[in-house]
């Protein structure tokens, strides 16, 4: 590690803060500070902020709805009026976008007030599908919860509601139009988080709608399935595609031998829909409410995260021997992954082969551990818990298994699980705490930070230079690609020269990086996750519709991601290719990583999509286009891509 | 040619000068005569481009061409009586010429030195001759328009020499950008785009950035139903906008200005084309000016069509090619506008009173108008009234001049009841302001406002419940759907009001409707929705007892709304021929030959066909119960129909 020739290049050191804001304050800067009366108290405030942070600051609480800070601030909704004094006169105007200036008199609560805001909350519930007792967010919905707090019992204006679509062609996300406020929210975070830019605003006045264009299902047009969109809604008009009555029925089959595996994240968010603080490590009553709902086996992804660390490590060292493309991109995030198809075609050449873990799991659950428990793979049903949107997808791509199978049959997201656990009426917070099935349950600490960013990389360099070296590292020389600034970078030393390393999260973060590789820039390794902060942010987990989370913070991201570092230290087991359970399976099944069966079995190709895939292409409704089985890449097959994606 | 010189600029004027006196009445017997044939919207479409073609084909017959020139020129605002044509010397004014019309007019006036008596304009009783005598003509004062129906608008050269450029090129040789803005300031201009913001003081602010590059934008959007100012000013005087302009783009500093012109302006367009070609020809658009170290350009930029694209940031986003969808101020254009620069935006009729201040002067300037207000307005003329046509009156006139003596009273002998101002946004002024002398401030003060300027009067045949529906129809349909009170607010607005209309109203719909009306002007994003509810509330403080008779007695008084009417037979007058039954597709006359027959009102769709149809007037409209009662709350009665309404 040469520290010395670090180069942090663009990178965001603000904590808790994805991107770099021209019109935010970074701590550190000399603020020019402000005094304001807000409520009749003096409140101090800085220079560029607003009306709603500056009172949230100082404990009073304005209500909002659209408002996601650096995210989305446009003063949309108007839920957030409070009244300004200009010139004498008291005006209505939005918190949310309003700065703070010298002097400003401001009323938060007064009677107007109050009765404005209420009638906004009336008039968006005068066209809201208000069937909470059966919607997937009842209690955990940030328009049902203004509403109880502004005390609206009845809704005077009362109307048309005009009947919209629900569109759920797809395996991933389902978008009730009936739902949507029009807050943007989904349109914010995709366009200036993520920067996919699916969703806009179609038509006007009442007949506005957010959709993707042309109100295209979301398998129609260049979505990466991502799912945080899903995490930014307020209310039920954007969910994930539930799958919980079809693991239900797998259960309840007397035939059927149900295999759960839980990615490495999902141990430190679970507890949080139980009340456990953000960031508790609750695997072993996990595991317990897995046994209780009925699994056979109770496995965990990170074992095959180990198995895929083994994979990738030798898939690098090759390339870096000269056979492949540099830099290598890894492919475990399969919004990543989707990302790429639709927008970087011309690296699917560097991406990664190995599949993601889960659906190594799968893979070899219906292979390997069929084989040894003698039994038929057919009537194994994988199924996978995962934080994420994006691996519903990803389950559902026809490469995704043999002839005989699927890898995964079903992925459920955390919320999914909870769902599941409360369903069955299981007391979470008395479960006795118990450990994961052998062998597939065994995992080392690499495994676990595969969950947070910065985690693959870490864990692939520690195993890439025992084995090059034969030596292990020290551990703590990895932080730096820990954390969260948007990007990371960083010079590790592997095969006797310095190999440039990078790290970024969040796809509106991947394409800066994938900008500078298309302007030349040299890399030699780059992990991507789709979603900010990693798995730990991922479409899947828990929503907080009913805590006062008026924003997409990184905070509770950063406290799941240390969670995850916890584990990691806390085992005994820190890299990947000392796991008994991974050499063991080398030693009886699959020999050597990049093996023929490995190839066959752990490895994936990749299809370009184009931007507009629904339009162009003729791909609807989740169909893959341009998928030939043939094109499945061995090792040198990369250029059967490159032959597709090359331009005519 | 390149005009670099103020003596460059005297030798065109000395070219064009000639020519463009004679029609400002001097016949210093050049020995030619002129025919101006009006080539605005409204009389092209009147054919009078084919009046022009013919004079020129009639004159070339005759061997005429070298002694007669047909000049194309600007809206002379009478278009009521269109297409026009005036010859010159002598002013002579004729109305409604059709193209069949040219041979007389040849022979009789230009051959043989005779009035066209029948094309002339009939005051009252007498014909004029002189378009002086015209009342339509008497009250008005022409400064913004005062090149408009006198120059060529395809020809720089007339417009030079109307002093036109010889401002711009004073201001680059020989004076600062403070000054210029110091004159504006004094000259008390405010923007005419509605809200009246001081035009000096927004030049001053864009000034004052520091961040480059700068823009100029024209907001040439005219959205209001039956507004034609700025097009007609664009059409008849388009080099006045750009010598503006870059008068503009000097003062502050930007190098590059856009014209945000609706596409559905063809004329206008095309003639602004022309003259930023002739401009840049004669170097008045380009690199170093004058020869001096300023370059400034215009470009067009069209509009679709849609009213919020009027709002100045929503404009802006239209220009950079986004939805046309406002954003909370501040920031200001002036600020942060186009790209994120600074931005000075203006109405057309703002920058058309620029060169004319700098021509005239400041203290000439601020000396018409009113205290607060200062210049002239230009108002176009519609409705129920003997002469719709575009006016332009000195600002503090009264309802009255304009109504009855420009415009000529009412038609068709009627009752006046109240104008509207300001398009969609503005409110319906009743019969006691008529007095009421009109700027800024006393429009607002009570409850309508100026407004780009727009006019519609309104007689005793228009129901002014169904004026306020009309209008939150509009607005509703052309919100941008971005914040909920316009989108929901103004839907259930109309909703209400259409209840009210088809007599399902109740007596507390009548609150309902203030509150709601109050709530969306307090808690919109943008002056579109501030502005919406203005006909609701202006109506229900003017017309009170209309909304009442519609909702308690279930009577329209000025029999418009359907739901409210019944068509009658009137037995005495019934020939029993059957051409009604014939006639009506609702199947809801019965009757037999020979007998009188009878409309069952609960069949009947109102749709008047049998009214049509009837030989001998039996059929008749009327209000559900008998006028009496409504009188006494001083409610006119009357008869309107949907023809007239249509012409709304």
């Amino acid at each position: 590690m040469q520290k010395e020739e670090y180069n942090p290049g663009p990178v965001v050191e603000k904590k808790g803060q994805l991107y770099d804001h021209d019109h935010c304050n970074h701590p550190g800067k000399d603020v020019e500070k402000i005094k304001l009366t807000i409520d009749g108290r003096e409140v101090e405030a800085e220079k560029g902020m607003n009306i709603l942070e500056a009172a949230r600051q100082a404990g009073i609480e304005i209500p909002s709805l659209c408002y996601l800070r650096h995210i989305n601030e446009v003063g949309s909704c108007r839920v957030c009026l409070v009244e300004v004094e200009i010139k004498g006169a008291k005006t209505l105007q939005a918190s949310c976008v309003y700065p703070v200036s010298e002097g400003l008199v401001v009323h938060t609560s007064s009677p107007r007030v109050r009765r404005v805001r209420k009638t906004m909350v009336e008039l968006l519930l005068s066209d809201h599908h208000r069937e909470c007792t059966t919607c997937i967010r009842n209690l955990n919905c940030e328009l049902q919860n203004l509403a109880d707090n502004l005390g609206i019992r009845n809704i005077k204006y009362t109307g048309e509601m005009k009947p919209l679509p629900i569109q759920s062609e797809n395996p991933f996300i389902i978008r009730d139009y009936n739902k949507c406020i029009k807050c943007r929210r989904c349109e914010a975070i995709c366009s200036k988080v993520q920067e996919v830019n699916v969703y806009s605003a179609l038509n006007r006045g009442f007949d506005t709608v957010i959709a993707p264009a042309f109100m295209q299902d979301l398998s129609a047009v260049a979505c990466i399935t991502c799912g945080q969109c899903v995490i930014a809604c307020p209310t039920a008009s954007l969910t994930e595609k539930e799958c919980v009555e079809s693991v239900w029925e797998a259960l309840e089959d007397p035939d059927k031998y149900v295999v759960v595996q839980t990615a490495p994240s999902i141990q430190v968010t679970l507890g949080e829909v139980f009340g456990f603080e953000v960031g508790t490590v609750v695997t072993g009553k996990l595991v317990a409410a897995l046994r209780r709902l009925g699994f056979d086996k109770v496995f965990a992804t990170d074992f095959s995260a180990d198995l895929t660390i083994m994979e990738e490590a030798h898939e690098l060292l090759e390339r870096l021997d000269g056979h492949g493309k540099l830099p290598l991109l890894s492919s475990c995030s399969p919004g990543w992954v989707k990302y790429a198809e639709h927008f970087y075609p011309e690296f699917l050449e560097n991406l990664s082969t190995c599949k993601s873990p889960h659906e190594m799991f799968g893979a070899l659950t219906k292979t390997y551990f069929a084989a040894k428990e003698g039994l038929d793979p057919k009537k194994i049903v994988v199924v996978a818990i995962m934080p994420c949107t994006a691996k519903k997808f990803e389950a559902s791509r026809p490469e995704m298994g043999t002839d005989n199978f699927k890898d995964v049959d079903w992925v459920l997201t955390t919320r999914e699980l909870a769902r599941m656990i409360r369903q069955a009426g299981i007391n979470f917070h008395d479960l006795p705490d118990k450990e994961y099935d052998t062998p597939m349950g065994i995992a080392s600490g690499a495994g676990a930070i595969f969950g947070s960013t910065g985690g693959v990389i870490e864990a692939a360099v520690r195993t890439a230079h025992y084995l090059t070296t034969g030596q292990e590292m020290d551990l703590l020389d990895y932080e730096e690609l820990r954390g969260f600034s948007g990007i990371k970078e960083v010079f590790v030393e592997l095969k006797g020269r310095k190999i440039k390393v990078a790290v970024a999260h969040g796809t509106g973060n991947a394409k800066k990086i994938m900008e500078r590789l298309k302007a030349g820039e040299k890399f030699d390794y780059v992990e991507i996750m789709a979603c900010p902060g990693g798995c730990v942010g991922g479409g899947g987990q828990p929503i907080f519709g009913t805590r006062e989370h008026k924003e997409i913070s990184l905070d509770y991201r950063h406290n799941r991601a240390d969670a995850l570092d916890r584990i990691d230290f806390s085992k005994e087991l820190r890299r990947a290719h000392e796991n008994p359970a991974v050499q063991k399976i080398y030693e009886e099944f699959l020999h050597h990583p990049l093996s023929d069966v490995s190839k066959k079995l752990l490895h994936t190709y990749y299809t370009p999509r184009g931007r507009e895939p629904g339009l162009h292409l003729g791909g609807i409704k989740g169909g893959h286009v341009g998928h030939v089985k043939e094109n499945m890449p061995g090792r040198d097959t990369g250029r059967m891509i490159q032959d597709k994606v090359a331009p005519k | 040619m390149q005009i670099k010189t103020i003596d460059g600029l005297n030798i065109v004027k000395e070219k064009y000068l000639p020519l463009v006196k004679q029609r400002l009445g001097h016949s210093n017997g050049i020995g030619i005569s002129q025919v101006m044939v009006c080539s605005g919207t409204s009389c092209i479409s009147g054919e009078s481009q084919d009046v022009r073609r013919e004079l020129e084909r009639e004159l070339e017959r005759r061997n005429l061409q070298n002694s007669v020139q047909v000049i194309k020129t600007g809206c002379f605002g009478f278009c009521q009586h269109g297409p026009i044509v005036m010859i010159h010397p002598g002013e002579h004014f004729y109305c409604r010429v059709k193209p069949q019309d040219v041979k007389k007019l040849v022979e009789t006036h230009l051959v043989n030195s005779q009035v066209v008596e029948e094309l002339q304009y009939q005051n009252k009783s007498e014909k004029v001759n002189n378009i002086e005598d015209i009342h339509f003509f008497k009250a008005q004062k022409r400064i913004v328009l005062q090149n408009c129906g006198v120059i060529d608008p395809e020809e720089i050269g007339e417009y030079i020499a109307r002093d036109g450029y010889y401002a711009l090129a004073d201001i680059i040789l020989n004076k600062k950008p403070a000054e210029i803005i110091d004159r504006i300031k004094k000259s008390g201009l405010r923007g005419r785009g509605g809200a009246g913001f001081p035009t000096g003081r927004k030049w001053e602010m864009a000034a004052m950035q520091e961040a480059n590059p700068k823009y100029i934008l024209c907001n040439a959007d005219e959205g209001d139903p039956g507004a034609f100012m700025d097009r007609s000013i664009l059409e008849g005087d388009p080099h006045s906008i750009l010598e503006a302009m870059t008068v503009a783009g000097y003062c502050i500093g930007a190098a590059q200005g856009y014209i945000y012109i609706r596409a559905e302006y063809p004329v206008a367009v095309e003639r602004l084309e022309i003259a930023i070609d002739q401009a840049r020809e004669y170097g008045l658009l380009g690199k170093n000016l004058f020869d001096a170290d300023f370059d400034f350009d215009i470009d067009l930029r069209f509009g679709a069509g849609a009213f919020v694209c009027g709002e100045e940031t929503a404009l802006l986003h239209s220009v950079m090619g986004q939805r046309g969808e406002p954003h909370p101020r501040p920031p200001y254009p002036a600020q942060e506008g186009l790209w994120g620069k600074p931005t000075l935006i203006s109405n057309v009729e703002t920058y058309a009173n620029v060169p004319v201040i700098l021509r005239r002067g400041w203290e000439w300037y601020s000396g018409q108008g009113s205290a607060t207000s200062k210049g002239s307005k230009v108002f176009s003329l519609a409705g129920k009234i003997n002469n719709t046509g575009l006016i332009e009156v000195p600002m503090g006139t009264s309802l009255r001049t304009i109504i009855f003596d420009i415009g000529g009273g009412i038609a068709n002998g009627k009752n006046f009841k109240a104008v509207q101002t300001g398009g969609p946004s503005g409110g319906c002024i009743p019969a006691k302001y008529l007095d009421l002398p009109i700027d800024y401030e006393s429009l607002k003060e009570i409850g309508s406002m100026m407004g780009s300027g727009g006019m519609i009067v309104m007689d005793e045949d228009n129901c002014m419940v169904d004026i306020a529906r009309f209008y939150v129809e509009f607005t509703q349909d052309e919100s941008c759907g971005r914040c909920t009170p316009c989108r929901v607010g103004t839907k259930r607005l109309l909703e209400i009001l259409k209840r009210i209309t088809e007599g399902k109203g109740e007596m507390e719909d009548l609150e309902l409707l203030e509150e709601l009306a109050y709530d969306i002007r307090d808690a919109s994003l943008c002056g579109l929705g501030q502005t919406a509810p203005n006909p609701v509330i202006s109506t229900l403080r003017y017309f009170r007892g209309e909304y009442v008779a519609h909702i308690r007695d279930k009577i329209c008084p000025a029999g418009v709304c359907k739901a409210l009417l019944d068509y009658t037979i009137d037995e005495a007058k019934c020939a029993a021929c059957g051409l009604c039954v014939k006639a009506c597709a609702a199947g809801a006359i019965s009757g037999a030959k020979g007998e009188p027959y009878r409309i069952d009102p609960d069949k009947c769709i109102r749709c008047a066909a049998c009214v049509a149809k009837c030989p001998k007037d039996a059929i008749s409209k009327g209000i559900r119960k008998e006028a009496a009662n409504i009188a006494e709350r001083g409610v006119q009665p009357g008869a309107g129909s949907r023809e007239e309404r249509a012409a709304l």
